[in-house]
């Protein structure tokens, strides 16, 4: 069914056509009207799940772990100050694999503080072991939440998913999102989540244990093969929700006026739209631009970025966050990817802008092209600074 | 009776790495014995956890799960909302423990948001009085002078320099139906109230005093006696309450002079020195006298 | 390889832990004075006493039992005594 829907509701349904039975959050802006609208639900009794309000994002995530570890599928929401909080819960949750789903409504990290949309929070977290999708609008957004829940739930990964959505710019905006009707048809899409090792009176285990220095790399390790292995997950978990609803956004990646692109914009999430628009301009001004969408942080793209950037001239990089003493981290791991693949025919310039909630203009797209085609591996330079309070 | 075999088959085993004597694994028996197998488990960060899990070994034989230092109670209420909607919550016990650092300090806050919520949950507080997984550093229970690596005692100091706070009031406060103070020394009085919590539905706190070998420096032996004059002098008042009543207290038998319960602890060495140290002596008399008459424990 | 690993252990699996090689000392159990009051099971850390009330015969398992004295401290008619271990 063609709905208008806010995005925090977009999520919430799909959320809720996911059936989860164990709920935790904590409000934080621009999180709070997700777990506003699963609150409703879950008192209209149209989601019948325990919706557990804690006192903190610490405890919305303990309380989703102690769940899941039970077996049941579970999901949390937070942002910002909140995700730094839970970061501790989050490493664990990943450590003690665990299946648990969340949503990051993005948005930038005090000091200052500030409520309005950037990717710092989810930079804070990307070495959690959490698998970490992004998604571009409030259909993606929609669909990438019942995704998520069968790629942590997959046996052979069994790690947190985290869906970061841009704040504001999509949590509180109205777009028509088609939803779906049918239950049965999520159901079958998404089986029953069914954990071999789980707390049960019958089959006592113990979670959590002391893992000391003879085994604790092999812990680790099979983490991180986890995560490796769950790029196929993600891939299969897209294509087979276009075989049975219809809708594809791409796997690890997805790319946009690609064919015969020597300038290629590189991004994650909402912008994307801004981008796309601008691209298509810059087309029909003659340019050969594309850009590229990276759907997966975490695990990264890296053969599909080379793949795809390996024949190209100039790579603009949109960086939402920054890490201070080094410069841009998206474009870093993209540099990093090509060279790896010895390809340095590639200049690739991270740019830095949209921080605490600034707008992204097409201007600005127009004027990074222009730049980047006189400039080299730019490392997460700030754009459009306001000089009067330099 | 009780066999050889029979003792393999506990519900916490033999073959844990706590210290000798160490009156938190006591505890951790006597409890499991009264809980039963039907019962999920919840560890905070701390000794218990470190010395009952060393991967791949376990001393639990029912479902445990440590999470992190501060998030036991949070853990718990997660694990019991789960058994609600599987619609499995009936006849099962879900049990959240934590040392006095993870209950009292770091995991103060989980633990009120648990009770508030009133989930169904026995929270069991093993008291050593100090943070003892990481070396004997003060917590907010450890005792009035007591001695703790983060809490010396010296020239211009004679130790632990605040009273224990009284986390067993705190617990009131929240009005759970069941708070209940117990010690590893009166194993007839701990079960009792385990008993009596585990009939109760929703959130209980017990508070269990656990002497420690190398934190309060003593012979291993002395686990027991100790936990014993600690209730005899006043200064472990054992309880219960019901809401925000207590309903009843463990009277003295004899009353002993805390100087006996201290002597025989390294942590309160210092305080045998010299006159000064006699003085704090007496400071401590006082906390026992008080505690002793505001309960009423003669 | 096994995603257990480190995280997830087995129900009692530490009873491949014999910790009975941490004793100095051990227990010796006379069957004189006892009364059978059980305290010696109640206090011991290990739960490694067991007996039977009835013909008040107690012993205890020295594959576990740490030496640390608590059951002969606290029996109260001392029909425990503890002895050096030999070593
Ligand atoms: C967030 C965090 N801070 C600090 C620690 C270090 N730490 C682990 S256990 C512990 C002390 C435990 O003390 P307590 O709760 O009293 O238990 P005990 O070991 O005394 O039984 C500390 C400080 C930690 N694991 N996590
Ligand atoms: S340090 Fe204390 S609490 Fe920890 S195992 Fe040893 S005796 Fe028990
Ligand atoms: S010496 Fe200690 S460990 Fe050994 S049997 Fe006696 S109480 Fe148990
Ligand atoms: S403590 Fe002493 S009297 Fe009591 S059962 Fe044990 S051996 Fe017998
Ligand atoms: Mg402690």
């Amino acid at each position: 069914m063609k709905q208008v829907l806010e995005g925090s509701m977009a999520i919430s349904d799909g959320v809720r056509m996911a059936e989860p039975l164990v709920i935790s959050a904590y409000p934080i802006t621009p999180q709070t009207h997700i777990v506003e609208h699963l609150s409703q639900m879950v008192a209209d009794g149209d989601l019948k799940a325990e919706f557990i309000m804690v006192e903190s994002e610490h405890s919305a995530a303990s309380v989703v772990l102690g769940a899941s570890a039970c077996g049941v599928r579970t999901y949390t929401a937070t942002a910002s100050q909140g995700l730094l909080y839970m970061e501790e819960v989050v490493y664990n949750i990943a450590g003690m694999r665990l299946p648990v789903v969340m949503t990051v409504a993005n948005r930038a990290v005090s000091a200052p503080i500030n409520i309005w949309n950037d990717m710092q929070d989810a930079m804070a977290v990307r070495d959690t072991g959490a698998i970490m999708l992004v998604a571009e609008n409030n259909q993606e957004a929609y669909d990438m939440h019942i995704q998520a829940f069968k790629i942590a739930e997959n046996q052979d990964v069994m790690l947190p998913v985290i869906v970061n959505v841009d704040g504001f710019v999509l949590t509180h905006t109205f777009e028509v999102v088609e939803t779906i009707d049918s239950i049965e048809k999520v159901r079958e899409y998404l089986p029953p989540l069914n954990m071999e090792y789980k707390l049960d009176v019958e089959n006592p285990y113990s979670f959590g244990t002391l893992g000391e220095p003879s085994v604790y790399m092999e812990a680790r390790y099979n983490l991180y093969n986890a995560m490796n292995f769950s790029r196929n997950v993600i891939i299969d978990a897209a294509k087979e929700f276009k075989d049975m609803f219809g809708r594809f956004y791409g796997g690890l990646t997805d790319s946009y006026k690609m064919d015969d692109a020597q300038t290629v914009i590189v991004a994650m999430g909402s912008v994307l739209g801004t981008i796309k628009d601008a691209v298509d301009e810059l087309r029909e001004a003659g340019k050969k631009i594309g850009v590229l969408k990276i759907r997966s942080f975490r695990p990264f793209p890296e053969e599909e970025i080379v793949a795809a950037l390996k024949n190209v001239k100039n790579v603009i990089v949109i960086e939402k966050a920054i890490c201070p003493g080094k410069g841009g981290i998206l474009s870093v791991e993209i540099r990093d990817s090509l060279l790896k693949h010895k390809i340095n025919s590639v200049s690739v310039n991270g740019y830095t802008l949209g921080l605490g909630g600034r707008d992204i203009t097409p201007k600005n797209i127009h004027d990074l092209v222009a730049r980047a085609e006189k400039e080299e591996n730019v490392d997460g330079e700030f754009v459009g600074l306001s000089q009067q309070y330099l | 009776m009780l066999t050889k075999e029979e003792t393999h088959n506990e519900l916490f085993t033999m073959g844990h790495t706590g210290c000798s004597g160490c009156a938190q694994s006591m505890s951790v028996k006597m409890i499991m014995e009264i809980l039963g197998k039907n019962t999920i488990a919840t560890n905070a960060t701390g000794c218990l956890e470190v010395f009952s899990t060393r991967w791949p070994e376990s001393s639990w034989k029912i479902p445990w799960i440590h999470s992190l230092f501060e998030n036991s109670a949070a853990v718990a209420s997660g694990v019991e909302a789960a058994l609600k909607a599987m619609g499995k919550k009936d006849g099962i016990t879900v049990l959240a423990q934590g040392g006095d650092g993870g209950t009292a300090d770091i995991g103060l806050q989980s633990l009120s948001g648990m009770f508030e919520r009133n989930h169904d949950v026995l929270y069991v507080c093993y008291d050593n009085g100090a943070y003892m997984n990481t070396g004997y550093q003060r917590s907010g229970l450890t005792p009035f002078d007591a001695y703790t690596t983060t809490s010396p005692s010296g020239k211009e100091s004679f130790g632990n320099q605040r009273p224990k706070k009284y986390m067993p009031e705190i617990a009131m406060a929240h009005r759970i139906p069941y708070t209940a103070v117990a010690s590893a020394g009166y194993p007839m009085d701990l079960q009792k109230k385990v008993k009596k919590a585990k009939s109760i539905t929703g959130a209980k706190y017990l508070q269990v005093d656990v002497p420690c070998v190398p934190g309060w420096k003593y012979e291993p032996k002395y686990s027991v006696k100790l936990a014993q004059l600690a209730v005899q002098t006043g200064l472990y008042p054992l309880f219960e309450a019901e809401y925000d009543k207590i309903i009843s207290v463990k009277k003295i038998s004899k009353k002993v002079p805390v100087e006996e319960y201290l002597k025989l602890q390294g942590r309160f060495k210092h305080l045998f020195k010299d006159d000064a140290g006699r003085a704090e002596i007496e400071k401590i008399q006082k906390i026992a006298d008080e505690n002793i008459e505001r309960f009423g424990l003669i | 390889m096994d995603f257990k690993v480190g995280i997830i252990a087995m129900p009692g699996a530490a009873l491949s832990n014999k910790t009975g090689s941490f004793a100095n000392e051990t227990p010796v159990f006379k069957h004189k004075t006892c009364t059978g009051c059980n305290l010696c099971i109640y206090f011991c850390p290990e739960g490694v006493v067991y007996g039977d009330k009835k013909t008040k015969i107690y012993d205890y398992d020295s594959d576990y039992c740490k030496g640390c004295g608590i059951c002969a401290e606290e029996c109260p008619v001392d029909d425990i005594e503890m002895v050096l271990v030999e070593k």
